[in-house]
């Protein structure tokens, strides 16, 4: 009874929030998680404010956001040039967080540091030995994330230009199985969000001469090579509600949300 | 027979009740028709509910050979027949179903149900009997009562826990004693499932000998035989149904098993006879795609159609079980 308590008042105040302002947010499944904190914040400091996340896809948000559906598009990729065509003006894009991948090995494995191309043979399935990157002469043992999982779909887009993961890639559900996986095989090599365990090193990630660790710092200005921008789209400058709420967003306290969540601050 | 013959002494005076007298007798009977028709009903209900899961599981599945956006990317020669996955290389059995061109060979898969289920049940078989057949013919009185529950505890174990176990614990053990290069693999699938499925078989197979007439193990020990070629010679055939029961109860629980397989087995799609290399199974596939697939989508129908296979394997196995343990009873003569 008393858990049903809040639910009863909650749907008393519903009509007269929702008459009072409303804001749709609509896309990115890999924003979705982050969306909602941020409208559960929002609301809670403007509770006459209505803010409803909605997923989907970033090409779904897209097209609601063409269509008028929604005020606010979340996407994880840019608009393309096709889908901006059919807006009489031009879109306004923000960056709202960032989005990074890490790759890690086990702490034994004496390489440090890998060019994208190299990860993508290792995670194609055509480079099969360490000997082949700079180690030592012991198979790669290839652990990746189910297909359900946003990770996945970023390395996969990103990293592997939507070709297949080789069939010897190991999924695991969770990163937390991942990380666990590799911290126990000498010859792992696995990815995650912002996720290192013990057992595991980070594998800096190789630009020409440089190498680049996936620390805060390199993400938030784009040297790190495996991260990419998350986006709001709105078909003209936001005023009113969706000002506020972007605001909000990009403020201390929403890029702190950021954090909490697992992505990187823009800010 | 007996029972019968029990019945037809008892039938003549409920017939000569039945008619004259009203009240509490009739109210009785009244009863006993309440009573049957409410079990009816339940069993009934059972039935239902499992016609209609497999009618909804398989009205998912159904879009693959109905829907034309469907059959483009699902056929039977896809599912069941080596496709070329990448130019230039040989046609090959590829599981990647989230793909610009989605690869959707159900072989792999298959595979990988096959390999961790024998595993599971070549280890899980004799231990399962060989402990049945300690306690219900050796094992002294007082360690009796307390191994049997013991061992029945154990089948209450959370299989995500026994999962968890091989793929933290079991794996570094197995792969330091066989030295595979790959950690989690088929054997480790398989000896974490035979961690779910021993006590199953035990449990049936202890019933299983302890139902056998102790006139057998009289007349046996009368004869002059030891208790080995007693408890080897006698009881354990005598027993057979039911330890035929006990083996396709493991079976059944073999190929179900979701949590164990997806923990342990590494899920990477290979067709490979080694039980050393990652393996993905049938249940596994469908546990760790469903979460985010496409409603409608074809994907989403694949998952459903594995899911049929899943029933269909079951029942099938189920069936003809059931068949054999009645073909071994009638020629055992020994009721289990």
């Amino acid at each position: 009874m008393t858990r049903r308590a809040p639910l009863a008042l909650l749907s008393l105040l519903v009509p007269l929030v929702a008459t009072a302002g409303s804001l749709t947010i609509k896309g990115s499944d890999t924003m979705v998680i982050l969306n909602q904190r941020w409208a559960e914040a929002f609301m809670k400091k403007n509770p006459s404010v209505k803010v409803q996340v909605t997923g989907g896809g970033s090409g779904t948000g897209i097209a609601a956001l063409l269509n008028g559906q929604t005020e606010l598009a979340a996407a994880s990729r840019p608009m393309k040039d096709a889908e901006k065509a059919k807006l009489k003006a031009p879109p306004v894009e923000l960056a709202v967080a960032k989005d990074g991948v890490s790759f890690f090995v086990n702490e034994k494995n004496p390489v440090t540091a890998l060019t994208a191309d190299q990860l993508k043979s290792i995670y194609l399935g055509d480079v099969t030995n360490w000997k082949d990157v700079g180690g030592p002469d012991a198979p790669i043992i290839v652990y990746s994330r189910e297909s359900s999982s946003g990770t996945y779909v970023f390395v996969k887009e990103h990293l592997l230009q939507n070709a297949d993961f080789g069939a010897g890639a190991q999924t695991l559900p969770g990163t937390a199985a991942v990380v666990n996986a590799v911290s126990k095989d000498k010859n792992g090599i696995g990815y995650g969000g912002a996720a290192y365990g013990k057992g595991t090193r980070e594998l800096k990630v190789k630009t020409g001469a440089t190498e680049v660790a996936p620390t805060k710092e390199n993400v938030k200005s784009g040297a790190y090579p495996l991260s990419r921008d998350l986006f709001f789209y709105a078909r003209e400058q936001p005023k009113g509600d969706a000002l506020a709420f972007i605001d909000f967003c990009l403020s201390e306290e929403g890029q702190a949300l950021v954090e909490k969540v697992g992505y990187f601050r823009v800010k | 027979m007996d029972a019968r013959s029990l019945g037809s002494s008892f039938a003549p005076r409920e017939a000569r009740e039945a008619p004259g007298l009203g009240g509490p007798s009739r109210w009785r009977q009244r009863r006993e028709k309440l009573v049957e028709a409410v079990v009816t009903l339940v069993a009934f209900l059972g039935i239902a509910a499992l016609a209609l899961i497999l009618v909804f599981v398989a009205k998912e599945a159904l879009p693959l050979f109905l829907d034309t956006e469907a059959m483009k990317e699902v056929s039977l020669s896809k599912l069941f027949l080596p496709q070329v996955v990448r130019e230039g290389r040989p046609p090959a059995f590829v599981w990647q179903p989230v793909s610009e061109v989605p690869k959707v060979s159900l072989v792999p898969l298959l595979l990988g149900t096959l390999k961790t289920t024998v595993v599971a049940l070549v280890l899980a078989l004799p231990v399962g009997m060989a402990s049945a057949l300690f306690v219900a013919e050796f094992a002294p009185r007082r360690l009796r009562v307390w191994l049997k529950p013991v061992v029945e505890l154990l089948a209450g174990i959370p299989s995500v826990v026994l999962g968890f176990f091989a793929l933290m614990v079991l794996a570094s053990a197995l792969q330091a004693l066989t030295g595979a290069p790959v950690r989690l693999n088929a054997l480790v699938a398989g000896v974490g499932l035979a961690l779910a499925i021993v006590p199953v078989v035990f449990t049936v197979s202890e019933d299983a000998l302890s139902a056998v007439p102790s006139s057998y193990r009289e007349a046996s020990l009368a004869l002059g035989a030891t208790r080995w070629e007693t408890a080897f010679k006698v009881v354990l055939p005598a027993a057979t149904p039911g330890l035929v029961a006990a083996s396709l109860l493991a079976l059944g629980r073999a190929v179900g098993e979701t949590m164990i397989v997806l923990m342990a087995s590494g899920n990477a799609a290979l067709v490979s006879a080694s039980l050393f290399d990652s393996t993905r199974s049938m249940s596994a596939t469908i546990a760790a795609e469903m979460g985010e697939v496409v409603v409608g989508s074809p994907h989403y129908s694949l998952l459903f159609l594995i899911g049929v296979l899943l029933f269909a394997l079951t029942f099938v196995l189920n069936t003809a079980a059931a068949a054999w343990v009645r073909y071994l009873n009638r020629r055992v003569g020994v009721a289990t």
